[in-house]
């Protein structure tokens, strides 16, 4: 199958599981109520947004330099940079670090850079013990899924959904114990992966921003995962992409300050860690050793093309939240690393537009995602050139007919206005007396998940000219009005 | 297109003088010379409040060893004898409180360990924007007393109140004579996860509490 008819079958699937639905329910709109709460809270929010997107384009637009300085100040303060042009470098070079510290169990907090290139899995198949230290990484890794959203990858899952896969995975655990509250669940969690933290010797996070001017990198998390992870084994490895580079720290707060107000609704992050090197001669705590793999997998030809702007990008997870797409099909769905909007936006610079052009096509255009983004990318032309390129591609013979055929009938007014009115004449014959159709013979993939409104009155064009017929006549009854006032109020 | 050289001069003037995006209007309210640090205190106080986090306020520096064993004995369990222990650093500011005046507290000091409940650590500078506490790593407040523990308490002067981020960070590099430590840790509020189920839950992996002793001279 290819991935387009892969992608449909999804779709199809992921529409008729009722408890996925259930789970789609509430919470994308809890994130979209807390991110509109934020931005009531902050007055120059909008402003702000304006910044962000300054700031990650003057960095894009010297990231080379950016990177060179960041390389300079991190290797001074003790860091070691590894650059990745692929992710199998990427995960070559995470390997032969593991194994150059002789270690057996790793923690990983979340990081979608390591999803973009399987490192748990590449890790997993060389022997080491690797926990996803984030609660809903966890969940995922022990379902042996993949994340369905960035910053929540566990939300297509509901609660007894986490009680089933506890008990089958915590087997040494009483097996008449209650699960019945995420708190009960949350408990459990943390003693089983606080012993993982306590015994793991070498510890992967991601980052969300990179900082030249010192050589650090910022790191989020709301659950403090990231600094247990980083902070307990001897080894600490950074394993992020090049776009992630800021100039100063000055340049990272307002980007923080949108950060967490439009991913969660929070005002800032619980846990906003610094990272700069190794422990400290006189540090009693912290690794030995810090390691910085900065990885490429096609950001720069990105950067060099009209596409640009999705490198941008700070993972806040918002576009997706606000997309009426996202929010009926889940992530999974998308068998995209990224998924919704900036999904349709990056995987196929990363994947190669083969693999994943045809996800801009699972966009309404309704421009929300570009409405709420902290970085103002403009999403829907972005996708929109994708979807000009995946023209470009091989389609079925039928697809191709079809849309010929439109093109014919858009350049030919008068039987374009023919077929129209034809077209509303018969959906109003087959809507009786209804004014919704609820199934259409030839496009029932429509109307198998909603009613068509059946149209009302003539189509689109002719209310237009009546329209304008109209307006006619009153400009005219209000000259001739004008004129008669005039007449009367003349000497 | 400007070429490589004014590139390379621009980039390196960026990082030489950093730019000030953020007016901070919201909080400073328009007043030329700034919000009034009481102003701050309240903003930061309000924050932390939103954010679930306890306030213990004490009028001098002497009364913080006693506040903190009250709020350690009306909050965290004792054990067998009686007796909360505490972790610390060695930090000398808290090291020269006159914890001999308050008994049922027993010291450790040092980095946290497994069977460490209570982690106590001094802060450098608290953020009014959101409430947010400034640490930095180093033998004075071992990093993994934040992040170990069921409990933290971070004990702030007032006056180590700043507006911003951007003034905290200016206060970590006052504390450390302009060195980066290996961490500096912005800590809002407590552990907490929202992956189960979408309900938000303290505690997720670090302490399930956060207290702040905020001390005015
Ligand atoms: S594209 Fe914009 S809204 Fe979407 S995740 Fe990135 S920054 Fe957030």
């Amino acid at each position: 199958m290819t991935a387009r008819a892969q992608f449909d079958a999804d779709i199809d699937a992921a529409l008729a599981d009722a408890p996925l639905q259930r789970a789609l329910a509430d919470v994308p709109a809890g994130f979209v109520a807390g991110r509109r709460r934020a931005r009531e809270e902050l007055p120059e929010f909008e402003p702000l947004r304006r910044v962000g997107r300054d700031i990650r384009d003057h960095a894009l637009a010297h990231l080379d330099l950016y990177l060179e300085a960041f390389e300079g100040n991190a290797t001074k303060a003790g860091s070691r940079v590894h650059w990745a042009a692929s992710g199998d470098d990427a995960c070559r070079i995470v390997l032969d670090i593991c194994r150059a510290a002789g270690a057996r169990t790793i923690t990983k907090s979340k990081s979608m850079v390591s999803e973009e290139i399987e490192l748990r899995e590449r890790l997993q198949d060389a022997e080491f013990d690797v926990v996803e230290t984030d609660l809903g990484e966890y969940l995922v890794q022990i379902r042996n899924e993949k994340p369905s959203h960035i910053i929540a990858p566990a939300i297509h899952m509901r609660a007894e959904d986490v009680a089933n896969v506890f008990r089958r995975q915590h087997g040494h655990l009483a097996a008449d114990r209650q699960l019945d509250t995420p708190e009960k669940m949350i408990a459990e969690a943390r003693g089983i992966l606080r012993d993982k933290f306590l015994a793991a010797d070498v510890g992967i996070t991601g980052a969300n921003f990179l900082v030249a001017e010192t050589g650090s990198a910022i790191i989020v998390t709301n659950e403090g995962n990231a600094d247990l992870t980083m902070s307990l084994p001897k080894v600490h490895v950074i394993l992020t992409s090049i776009d992630k580079v800021v100039p100063t720290f000055n340049d990272a707060w307002p980007l923080l300050r949108l950060l967490a107000r439009s991913a969660t609704g929070q005002a800032f992050t619980a846990y906003t860690t610094i990272v700069t090197g190794p422990r400290q001669p006189t540090d009693p705590d912290g690794p030995e050793q810090c390691h910085i793999v900065l990885l490429d997998n096609g950001r720069t030809e990105l950067l060099a093309s009209e596409m640009r702007s999705v490198l941008r990008c700070i993972r806040c997870g918002a576009c997706m939240n606000h997309c009426p797409v996202y929010c009926s099909i889940g992530g999974h769905a998308y068998n995209s690393v990224y998924p919704g909007p900036i999904g349709a936006a990056l995987s196929p610079a990363l994947a190669g537009a083969g693999q994943a052009a045809h996800l801009a096509e699972a966009s309404t255009f309704c421009g929300r995602c570009e409405q709420v983004c902290p970085v103002e990318i403009p999403l829907v032309s972005v996708m929109r050139q994708w979807r000009s390129l995946a023209l470009e591609q091989p389609r079925s013979r039928r697809a191709r007919l079809m849309l010929h055929a439109w093109a014919r009938l858009a350049q030919h007014p008068r039987i374009y206005r023919w077929c129209a009115g034809i077209a509303a004449r018969s959906l109003k014959w087959l809507a009786g007396s209804g004014a919704r159709i609820r199934r259409l013979p030839f496009l029932h993939a429509w109307t198998d998940y909603r009613d068509l409104a059946a149209p009302q009155g003539g189509t689109f064009q002719q209310q237009w000219a009546q329209r304008d017929r109209k307006r006619a006549q009153r400009d005219r009854a209000d000259v001739s009005a004008a004129r008669a006032r005039k007449s009367d109020s003349a000497p | 297109m400007p070429s490589e050289a004014t590139c390379a001069e621009a980039v390196a003037e960026r990082i030489a003088h950093p730019l000030q995006h953020w007016p901070l209007r919201s909080i400073r309210a328009d007043e030329p010379a700034g919000v009034s640090k009481q102003a701050l205190i309240g903003r930061f106080k309000a924050q932390l409040g939103r954010l679930g986090a306890d306030l213990i306020e004490v009028g001098s520096v002497a009364e913080i060893p006693a506040a903190l064993a009250n709020y350690v004995a009306a909050n965290v369990a004792d054990d067998a004898a009686g007796l909360a222990r505490i972790r610390m650093g060695s930090d000398a500011f808290l090291a020269a409180l006159p914890w001999s005046s308050t008994s049922g507290l027993e010291i450790a000091t040092g980095k946290a360990e497994a069977a460490d409940v209570i982690g106590v650590s001094r802060a450098i500078a608290g953020v009014a924007e959101t409430g947010t506490l400034v640490l930095v790593s180093g033998a004075d407040n071992p990093v993994t007393l934040g992040y170990l523990p069921e409990t933290h308490i971070v004990v702030l002067e007032a006056g180590a109140i700043v507006a911003s981020y951007e003034e905290a960070m200016q206060s970590v590099l006052v504390a450390t004579g302009g060195r980066m430590p290996r961490t500096v840790n912005l800590i809002t509020g407590a552990s907490r996860t929202g992956d189960i189920g979408g309900k938000i839950v303290m505690g997720a992996h670090g302490p399930r509490r956060v207290a702040v002793v905020l001390w005015a001279a």
